[in-house]
C-alpha cells in the first residue's frame, strides 16, 4: 500500500529538469536561430520560467549536421533541446549524414520565418516583374545572394526560376546580414533575406522589398519606413509568380524521453510566446505567428519535408 | 566638430560610479577568460547576456549593459598576450604572430618587457581604433561597402603573399607550410557547394579542424616536447617581482614609434574589412620584419616584433566594432554573440543606430576609452606577477602547462576527439620545428584558408570565370597589384643582387 502512494503521488508531480539544460543551435552565432534561441533563454531566465539554468549551444559544422548528429546520439537525454530551421530537411538530403528529423521529439513550433525579394533602392526594379524582365534580358549574369548553399535561400531561387522562366547566378555567402549588406554594397542584384535580416537596411532607404513568399500578407501594420509596413509589401502570388515559402523555426528535444518530459518543454514554450517580450521580438522580425504543437506539429513537419524532398530533387540537390 | 561634443555627452552617460565598476569588473573577468585558451571573449559574452537583460529594462541600462560586455572584450584581447607570451599559447588567431618574439623574449627573462610592450602597444593600436570610430565611422562604413568577394579575396591574397614575401628563411618551406594547412582547412563543409570533403565518412570530421586545437597542439604541446628533449632538468628562468620594469619598457618604447604608426594604419585599413584582426598582426608583423633596422633579429626576442602584431590586431579589433554597429554584420565570432545582444535588448544596429540611438552609441564609444584605459592600469598591474609564474620549474609547469591545453582543446567543443587531435598536431609542431618548417603559414592557412577559398570561388562564380574581375576596378586592382609585388619580392631581391654591379 505503501509503495501504491508513492507511485501515485510521483505520478502527479508532473517532471521538472534537474540539471541546466543545453539548448542546440545548429547554425553559427548571430544568424536568426542563434537570435530567437538566445532570446528564448533571454526570456526564460529574465520571467524565471524554469529553475535550472539554461545554456545556448552553437553547433553548426557540416550545415547544422554537427548540431542534428548530436541530439541524435543524445537518446533518452530530457535535459537537451534544439531549435530547428529549414536546415532540419536540407542538411540530411543535400549531405548525406544519417539523420531524420523522425530521430528527434518534435515540441513545438516557435514561429515561421519570412522571406522577401529584395533589391537595391537605387535600381529601377518597382515590381517583381521589371526584376525578372532584366534577370531574363542578362541571360544568366544577375546575381542573386543567399545563405547557405542547397539551403531554404537557394530552394527560393531555384522556385523563383522555374515560375519565371528567368536565371539566376546564385552566390552564397555565410550568414543572412552579410547578404544584406552585399546587396546595399551592389555586389549582388538581388536577394530573399528574412524581414529582421534586411530591415536595418531597409528603414535605412538602402533596399527595396518587392514581395514576400507566403501565402498571404504579413499581419504587421507598424509603419517601418516612412510610407510603408510589413503588411504593404505584396506577395509574390498577388504578382503573378505563385510560390510560397515559409521556415520553420522551432524546437525538437532527442528521441526516447517521456510524454511528460515533452509536455514540460510544450508548456514552458507556451510561456515564453506569451511574454511582452517575446511579441516584440516576433513583431520586429515580422514573422508568422502559426505555432503548432503535438501531433499538428508532426504532421506539419511530415508535409515539409516531402515538399523539401520534392523541391530538392527537382533542382538536383540531393546528395548522392 | 559635432563629434567631440556628442562624445562629452557620451562621457557623461558613461562616468558613473556604478559604471566604471562594471568596467573593473569586465575587464578582469576578460582577462582571466583571455588567459585560458578555448574559453575566448565570445563564449563568456554569450554567457553573460542573459544577465543584462534585466539590466537593460533600465532606463539608461543598456549603455551598462553594453560597457560590462565590451570590457569583458577588451580584457580578453588582453589576456590573449598572456598564454602567448609566457606558455606559446595563442588563444585567438590574432594572438600567434605575439608568441614569435613574446615568447623567445619570454625565454630568455624578459617576460616583464614583453608583457609591458604587448598590454601598450594594445592600448595605443585601440586607442587608435577607437579615434577612428569617433570621427569617421560613416565614411568606414562606405568603405566597407565597397568589399564584395574579389575584394575580401584580395586582401587575403594579400596577407598570404605578405607572410610569404617578408619572411626571411626558405620561401618554399614557407609555401609547403601554407599548403598544408590550405588542405586542413578544407576539411569539412565546403561552403560554397554544401557538400562534404575529406571526412573520410568521419561524422565528427564535419565541423573540420579548429584553429585553437591546432594552434594549442602545434604551439603550446610542440614546444613541452621541445622542452623535454633540451632536458628536463630546466629551471625556472630569472624574474624579480618588480613594477619598475614597467617603467624601464615604457622608456624604451618610443624609440618604434615608426612601427607604431605603421601597424595602427595596417591594423585600421584591415579592421574595417570584417574579420581583419588576424590578417592585421600578421601583416604588421611581416611588415615590420622587412622594415624595421632591428628586422634581422625578429623571432629571436625583439621587442619590436611584440609590438608590430599587438598594435595591429588591437586597432583592427576595435574598428572592426564599426561594420557591427553601422552595417549590422559582425567582424569577429565576438562582435557576433554583442550584436545578438543589441537586438535581445531591442536596438537595431545598422545604418540608422547612430542617429536614433545617440545616448547609446556615445556611450558606448565613450567607454571604449575608458574601458581600454582601465584595461591597461588592470593589466600592468599584473605584470610582475604573471612575470613570476616562469620562475616555477619546469617539472612543475610543464604538466600544468598540458592540463591547460587539454582543457581549452576539450572546451571548445566538448569533444574528447580534439584532446587526442591536440596531441597529434604536437608532434607535428615538434617535426616541424626539428626539420625547420615555419608554423605560422600553416596557422595563418588554416584560419583564413576557408574565408579565401569561399571568396574566391564566389567572385569567379560572379564574372562567370573571368579572372579579370580581380583588376575590375581601382580598390581591387590595387590590392592584387600590391600582393603579387610583394610575393615576387624575394625572387627580384635574389636577381637584383645577382645583378647589381659589384
Amino acid at each position: 500500500m505503501c509503495i501504491g502512494a508513492l507511485t501515485s503521488q510521483l505520478a502527479q508531480a508532473a517532471w521538472e529538469p534537474t540539471k541546466t539544460v543545453e539548448f542546440i543551435v545548429p547554425a553559427g552565432t548571430g544568424g536568426g536561430a542563434d537570435q530567437m534561441a538566445r532570446i528564448t533563454q533571454a526570456i526564460i531566465a529574465k520571467h524565471k520560467l524554469m529553475k535550472q539554468p539554461m545554456v545556448v549551444v552553437n553547433k553548426g559544422g557540416g550545415a547544422g549536421a554537427e548540431g542534428f548528429l548530436d541530439a541524435k546520439g543524445a537518446k533518452g537525454d530530457p535535459h537537451k533541446i534544439i531549435i530547428t530551421l529549414s536546415n532540419l530537411f536540407t542538411t540530411p538530403l543535400a549531405v548525406g549524414v544519417p539523420f531524420n528529423w523522425r530521430d528527434l521529439t518534435p515540441v513545438s513550433m516557435m514561429a515561421l520565418d519570412q522571406f522577401v525579394l529584395w533589391v537595391n533602392a537605387d535600381t529601377p526594379y518597382k515590381e517583381p516583374k521589371d526584376l525578372v524582365a532584366a534577370v531574363k534580358a542578362a541571360g544568366g549574369k544577375m546575381k542573386m545572394g543567399g545563405t547557405g548553399s542547397k539551403q531554404e535561400d537557394q530552394i527560393i531561387t531555384v522556385a523563383l526560376e522555374k515560375a519565371t522562366g528567368a536565371k539566376w547566378n546564385y552566390i552564397s555567402y555565410k550568414g543572412g546580414g552579410e547578404v544584406a549588406v552585399q546587396l546595399v554594397g551592389k555586389h549582388v542584384d538581388s536577394t530573399v533575406n528574412n524581414p529582421i535580416e534586411a530591415v536595418a537596411q531597409w528603414r535605412s532607404g538602402s533596399l527595396r522589398p518587392l514581395c514576400v513568399f507566403d501565402a498571404k500578407r504579413m499581419p504587421y501594420k507598424t509603419k517601418i519606413t516612412k510610407d510603408m509596413a510589413w503588411g504593404d509589401i505584396p506577395t509574390c502570388k498577388e504578382k503573378g509568380m505563385d510560390i510560397d515559402y515559409v521556415m520553420l523555426r522551432g524546437i525538437f528535444m532527442p528521441g526516447g524521453v517521456t510524454a511528460d518530459q515533452v509536455q514540460y518543454y510544450v508548456d514552458l514554450m507556451k510561456k515564453v510566446r506569451e511574454t511582452p517580450d517575446w511579441k516584440e521580438f516576433i513583431e520586429k522580425g515580422a514573422f508568422n505567428t502559426t505555432a503548432l504543437v503535438g501531433k499538428e506539429y508532426a504532421d506539419w513537419v511530415a508535409k515539409e519535408e516531402a515538399r523539401h524532398l520534392f523541391l530538392m530533387r527537382d533542382a538536383g540537390f540531393i546528395a548522392k | 566638430m559635432e563629434e567631440l561634443q556628442s562624445l562629452m555627452g557620451g562621457f557623461a552617460i558613461a562616468l558613473t560610479w556604478f559604471n566604471i565598476a562594471l568596467m573593473f569588473a569586465g575587464i578582469i573577468l576578460g582577462v582571466l577568460v583571455g588567459v585560458l585558451p578555448g574559453l575566448g571573449g565570445a563564449n563568456a559574452i554569450a554567457i553573460l547576456v542573459p544577465l543584462t537583460f534585466g539590466m537593460a529594462q533600465q532606463p539608461g541600462g543598456q549603455v551598462s549593459a553594453i560597457i560590462l560586455l565590451s570590457c569583458i572584450y577588451w580584457g580578453a584581447l588582453f589576456g590573449g598576450a598572456i598564454a602567448s607570451i609566457l606558455f606559446n599559447i595563442p588563444g585567438e588567431p590574432w594572438s600567434v604572430a605575439t608568441t614569435f618574439d613574446g615568447y623567445p623574449m619570454s625565454q630568455q627573462g624578459k617576460t616583464g618587457q614583453a608583457l609591458t610592450a604587448a598590454f601598450t602597444s594594445s592600448f595605443i593600436g585601440a586607442a587608435v581604433g577607437v579615434l577612428l570610430i569617433t570621427f569617421v565611422s560613416p565614411v568606414i562604413a562606405k568603405f566597407a561597402l565597397k568589399f564584395g568577394p574579389a575584394e575580401y579575396f584580395a586582401v587575403y591574397f594579400l596577407t598570404f603573399a605578405a607572410f610569404i614575401g617578408m619572411s626571411k628563411g626558405n620561401p618554399f618551406k614557407t609555401i609547403v607550410a601554407m599548403m598544408l594547412g590550405f588542405a586542413l582547412a578544407a576539411v569539412g563543409t565546403d561552403t560554397v557547394t554544401g557538400t562534404m570533403r575529406l571526412t573520410f565518412g568521419i561524422t565528427e570530421m564535419l565541423k573540420g579542424f579548429d584553429f585553437l586545437i591546432a594552434v594549442i597542439g602545434l604551439f603550446g604541446i610542440g614546444e613541452i616536447l621541445k622542452t623535454m628533449e633540451e632536458g628536463l632538468a630546466i629551471k625556472g628562468a630569472e624574474g624579480k617581482l618588480n613594477m619598475r620594469v614597467v617603467w624601464e619598457t615604457w622608456k624604451e618604447l618610443p624609440k618604434y614609434w615608426v612601427t607604431t604608426i605603421r601597424s595602427s594604419v595596417v591594423g585600421c585599413m584591415m579592421g574595417i574589412v570584417p574579420g581583419g584582426a588576424t590578417p592585421a598582426s600578421f601583416m604588421s608583423y611581416g611588415l615590420a620584419q622587412r622594415f624595421s633596422k632591428n628586422g634581422k633579429n625578429f623571432r629571436n626576442g625583439e621587442i619590436e616584433g611584440v609590438v608590430a602584431p599587438e598594435t595591429a590586431a588591437h586597432a583592427a579589433g576595435t574598428s572592426a566594432l564599426i561594420p557591427m554597429l553601422t552595417l549590422g554584420v559582425p567582424g569577429s565570432p565576438t562582435a557576433a554573440v554583442l550584436l545578438g545582444a543589441l537586438l535581445i535588448w531591442g536596438l537595431q544596429p545598422g545604418p540608422l543606430l547612430f542617429v536614433e540611438q545617440k545616448d547609446f552609441v556615445w556611450g558606448l564609444i565613450a567607454s571604449m576609452y575608458l574601458g581600454n584605459l582601465v584595461g591597461l592600469i588592470v593589466v600592468l598591474t599584473t605584470v610582475p606577477w604573471f612575470a613570476m609564474i616562469l620562475r616555477v620549474p619546469f617539472s612543475i609547469m610543464g604538466p600544468v602547462i598540458i592540463v591547460i591545453c587539454a582543457i581549452g582543446a576539450y572546451t571548445v567543443h566538448s569533444s574528447m576527439l580534439d584532446v587526442w587531435m591536440m596531441l597529434i598536431f604536437g608532434v607535428v609542431g615538434y617535426v616541424f620545428s626539428k626539420l625547420n618548417y615555419p608554423l605560422a603559414p600553416l596557422v595563418l592557412a588554416l584560419v583564413l584558408g576557408d574565408r579565401a577559398e569561399e571568396n574566391f570561388r564566389n567572385a569567379i562564380k560572379g564574372s562567370q570565370g573571368d579572372m579579370g574581375i580581380f583588376f575590375d576596378n581601382g580598390l581591387v586592382g590595387t590590392i592584387t597589384a600590391l600582393a603579387l609585388i610583394l610575393l615576387f619580392l624575394p625572387v627580384t631581391t635574389a636577381v637584383w643582387a645577382k645583378v647589381k654591379p659589384k
